[in-house]
C-alpha cells in the first residue's frame, strides 16, 4: 500500500464506513495514520472523559461531524447524581476554536446549557444538524437561539431530553427565509407550540421528511401539517411504546399480524404489582414464534420461565439486543423454582450475534459461565441482583472478548473479581459497579495498577468529604465508575466524586 | 403456579404502607429520589434490607421473602430500570384509560339482568336510543311495543330521556331505566 499515492489510500479509506474500521487502519503504520486523520470527517467519542476535546480536534482537522457521549448509562435510572459531569461546553468551545466548519453535532447524556446552545448557534456558519439525546440543562431559550442563528439548519432532533419550558415561542424564531429543514423532532417537549407557526414552517420547508411533534399539537393542526407536507416519510408523536396492559393476548395478536416486526419494547404500566393484564412469559413466546425478524427486545414482566426462554432462543436466533426485566429482583422460575441460568444460557448459546444483554430474575454464577462461554459478540452487559460470588464476574471478564460496557448493581462481586484482570478494563470503554462488595482498598489498588484508567468513587452521603482520611480501605464503595482515558483525572469533578 | 406475590399479600401490604394522600387514592410515586442528591440514608439501609432479602431468598419459604422483597423494592433507587419521564407518562396513560368512560346501569322492565353502557361513546340521543334498542332487542317480546327511556338524575328523580341538551344529560344521568307497556304509553306526553 505504500506504493500508492496518498490520494489513492484516502480514496480507499472513503469506503470505510465505521469509525471502528477507520480506527483500525490508522494503527497500521504512520503513513496510514497520517492519511486517515486528515481525511476523517465523522468523529465519534464514546466517553467525553476518555480524551480531551482539543486533542480530538488537533488529530482530525477536517472534522465536520462530531458525536460525544457523557454520563454512564445507569444515569438514566437516577443512579448518577445530577451534577456528576458530562458537560458539553468544553467540546463546543474547542470546536469553535479549531473546527469552525463543524456541520453536525450529536450529544448523548450530556449537560447542555442555554449558553452552550447560544454559542453553538452563533459560531458555526455551516451548521446543519443538532441531535440531543437524553441531555439536560437547557430550556426553550436555548432552542430559540438555535432557531434564530442556524440559518440553513437541516435537522433538529431532540430525543428524550429534559427541557425546561420557559414559555418562549422558540419555533417562531425560525426565520421566514429558513426553508432547509429536513428533520424536526420536538416530541420530548412539554410545552405548546403555536399551531400557525408550525404549519407555516412545515409549508415552507419542501425537503421536510421527518416530523415528530409533541402531544400538545392538536389533531386539527396535524391535518393542516400533513396537507402541507406531502413528502413526509416519518410523522409521529415520539416513539410508539407498548404498555403491558395489552397482556399476553394482545401480544399474541401482535405476533400473528406483525410479521415484519424487528424491535419490540413492552413497558410495565404498574410497577407495584402484577395487574390482571400484565405480560408473562407466554406473551414473549408468542412474539418469538410469530415474529421471526425480531432482533431487538426490551421486555418488562412479572415472571419468566426457563422453558419459555429456551423456546424463545430456538425461535429467534437473530437477537442482537435482548433486555429482559423481571420486575421483582431474584425472582426464580415460578414453575420450577429454579434460577433462570438455563434460560439465559440458551439465549446466549443460540443468538450468536448478541451485542447487548440485560439480565434479571434469580441468577447464580452459572449464568455468567454461560455468558463468558458463548456470548462472544457481546458488547454491553447489564446485571442487577444476580450472582453468588466473585466467580460470576470473572467468567464475564475472561470470556467476553468484545465487551465494551459492563454495568453491575447489587451483586455480590468484590475486590477479587475487580482485580482479577485489571488489563481487561483498558480494552473496554467503562465499568460501573454500585451496591456491590468492592471496597475502597480494592478501588485504590486498581487505580494504582492502571494509570490509564480513571477510577471514580461517587459518594453521596453528607460529610464524607470531610471524613476522607478516616474512611478505612475496608469500607464498601457505594458507586464506582471506571473508564479508560488518555486525559488523566478530570478537572471538572464535583466534590462528591473522588478520582483515585 | 405461584406467581411469587399473592394478591392478598399485596393488599395487606398496601393497607399498611405509609404514604401521602387520601385513603383510597392511588399510591403516589414511591419516595425514590428523582435526583440522587439525597443522603445515603436511601442507599445504605436499602442495601441492608436487600442483604437480608438475599439471605432470606435461599430459604424455601417464598411468601415471606416475596413480601419483604416487594417492600424493599419500592425503596430501591433506580429500580425498575425505567426512565422517570416514562414511568410518569405510562402511569398517566393508564390512569386516563381507566378513568375514561361514563358507565351507567341500564335496566329494562321484565329483563332478567341489567346492562352497563358508557355514555361517552355516544354522540347524542339518537345513537343512545339505537344502542339500547340493539342491546335489549332480545327481550322485546312483541316487536314495536311501546317503551320509554328514562333516567335517574343526581337528585334521584326519574326523568324522561331527551328533554335536556345531551351534555347536560350525560353529566346528570346516574342510571337508565327502560319502561315498557302501559306505564310508558301513559307517561309519554309527546312521543320522541
Amino acid at each position: 500500500m505504500t506504493y500508492f499515492p496518498e490520494e489513492v489510500v484516502e480514496h480507499i479509506f472513503d469506503f470505510l464506513g465505521s469509525h471502528r474500521d477507520r480506527n483500525a487502519v490508522s494503527t497500521v503504520c504512520k503513513a496510514w495514520y497520517h492519511v486517515e486523520r486528515l481525511s476523517r470527517l465523522n468523529v465519534f467519542v464514546g466517553n467525553c472523559y476518555a480524551i480531551r476535546p482539543e486533542r480530538v480536534m488537533a488529530r482530525f482537522p477536517g472534522m465536520k461531524s462530531l458525536s460525544v457521549k457523557g454520563k454512564p448509562h445507569f444515569a438514566d435510572y437516577n443512579l448518577v447524581p445530577y451534577d456528576w459531569g458530562g458537560f458539553a461546553l468544553p467540546w463546543i468551545k474547542a470546536a469553535v476554536r479549531r473546527s469552525p466548519g463543524l456541520e453536525d453535532l450529536r450529544l448523548k447524556r450530556m449537560v447542555v446549557t442555554d449558553d452552550d446552545l447560544d454559542l453553538l448557534a452563533r459560531s458555526f456558519p455551516n451548521f446543519r444538524s443538532l441531535v440531543l439525546v437524553s441531555c439536560e440543562g437547557f430550556s426553550t431559550d436555548g432552542l430559540a437561539a438555535i432557531a434564530t442563528y442556524c440559518r440553513g439548519l437541516r435537522e433538529l432532533d431532540l430525543q428524550e431530553n429534559e427541557v425546561e419550558d420557559h414559555g418562549r415561542q422558540w419555533l417562531s424564531c425560525f426565520h421566514e427565509s429558513c426553508t432547509s429543514l429536513v428533520s424536526l423532532n420536538f416530541a420530548c417537549l412539554k410545552g405548546e407550540v403555536n399551531a400557525g407557526v408550525l404549519e407555516r414552517l412545515v409549508a415552507r420547508c419542501p425537503n421536510l421528511r421527518s416530523l415528530k411533534l409533541n402531544r400538545a399539537v392538536s389533531v386539527e393542526s396535524l391535518n393542516e401539517i400533513v396537507a402541507r407536507a406531502p413528502y413526509l416519510v416519518d410523522l409521529g408523536t415520539g416513539s410508539f411504546a407498548v404498555l403491558d396492559c395489552i397482556g399476553d393476548k394482545g401480544l399474541a395478536v401482535v405476533a400473528s399480524t406483525c410479521k415484519e416486526l424487528q424491535e419490540l419494547r413492552v413497558f410495565p404500566s404498574d410497577i407495584y404489582g402484577a395487574g390482571a393484564t400484565s405480560v408473562t412469559e407466554e406473551g414473549l413466546v408468542a412474539i418469538s414464534s410469530g415474529c421471526p425478524k425480531l432482533n431487538s427486545l426490551l421486555y418488562f414482566c412479572y415472571q419468566m420461565t426457563n422453558a419459555a426462554l429456551i423456546t424463545v432462543a430456538k425461535n429467534c436466533p437473530h437477537f442482537t439486543r435482548f433486555r429482559l426485566c423481571i420486575l421483582d429482583p431474584w425472582k426464580p422460575d415460578p414453575v420450577t423454582n429454579q434460577p433462570l441460568d438455563e434460560g439465559f444460557g440458551a439465549i446466549v448459546r443460540s443468538c450468536k450475534n448478541l451485542r447487548r444483554l440485560s439480565l434479571s430474575g434469580l441468577l447464580t454464577d452459572q449464568v455468567f459461565l454461560y455468558i463468558g462461554l458463548y456470548a462472544k459478540c457481546l458488547e454491553m452487559l447489564s446485571i442487577a441482583f444476580a450472582g453468588d460470588s466473585d466467580k460470576g464476574m470473572v467468567y464475564i471478564l475472561k470470556g467476553c472478548k468484545n465487551l465494551r460496557k459492563l454495568e453491575i448493581r447489587d451483586c455480590p462481586f468484590g475486590d477479587i473479581a475487580l482485580l482479577n484482570d485489571v488489563a481487561k478494563y483498558e480494552t473496554m470503554r467503562s465499568l460501573w459497579m454500585s451496591s456491590c462488595d468492592v471496597t475502597l482498598g480494592g478501588c485504590k489498588a486498581l487505580a494504582a495498577k492502571m494509570p490509564r484508567l480513571n477510577v471514580e468513587i461517587i459518594n453521596e452521603s453528607e460529610g464524607t468529604d470531610k471524613l476522607e482520611e478516616n474512611i478505612s480501605d475496608l469500607h464498601k464503595v457505594e458507586k464506582m465508575y471506571v473508564y479508560r482515558t488518555v486525559a488523566g483525572p478530570r478537572n471538572d469533578a464535583p466534590d462528591f466524586v473522588w478520582t483515585l | 403456579m405461584d406467581g411469587g406475590v399473592g394478591y392478598a399479600d399485596m393488599d395487606a401490604l398496601k393497607a399498611t404502607e405509609l404514604r401521602l394522600g387520601l385513603p383510597g387514592s392511588d399510591p403516589p410515586e414511591k419516595p425514590l429520589p428523582t435526583t440522587t442528591t439525597t443522603t445515603a440514608t436511601t442507599a445504605r439501609p436499602t442495601k441492608r434490607s436487600l442483604d437480608e432479602d438475599r439471605a432470606a431468598r435461599r430459604e424455601p419459604s417464598e411468601g415471606g421473602r416475596a413480601t419483604s422483597t416487594r417492600a424493599t423494592k419500592a425503596q430501591v433507587v433506580g429500580w425498575p430500570p425505567i426512565r422517570s419521564y416514562r414511568k410518569n407518562s405510562f402511569q398517566a396513560m393508564k390512569a386516563t384509560a381507566e378513568a375514561a368512560g361514563l358507565y351507567v346501569k341500564v335496566s329494562m322492565d321484565g329483563a332478567p339482568y341489567l346492562r352497563k353502557i358508557d355514555l361517552e361513546v355516544y354522540a347524542g340521543y339518537k345513537e343512545l336510543r339505537e344502542a339500547l334498542e340493539d342491546m335489549f332487542k332480545c327481550f322485546e317480546g312483541c316487536k314495536g311495543s311501546e317503551y320509554a327511556i328514562t333516567y335517574e338524575d343526581k337528585d334521584g328523580d326519574l326523568m324522561l330521556v331527551g328533554d335536556v341538551p345531551w351534555e347536560m344529560f350525560t353529566s346528570s344521568c346516574k342510571k337508565l331505566r327502560i319502561i315498557r307497556g302501559a306505564e310508558a304509553i301513559r307517561g309519554l306526553g309527546s312521543s320522541q
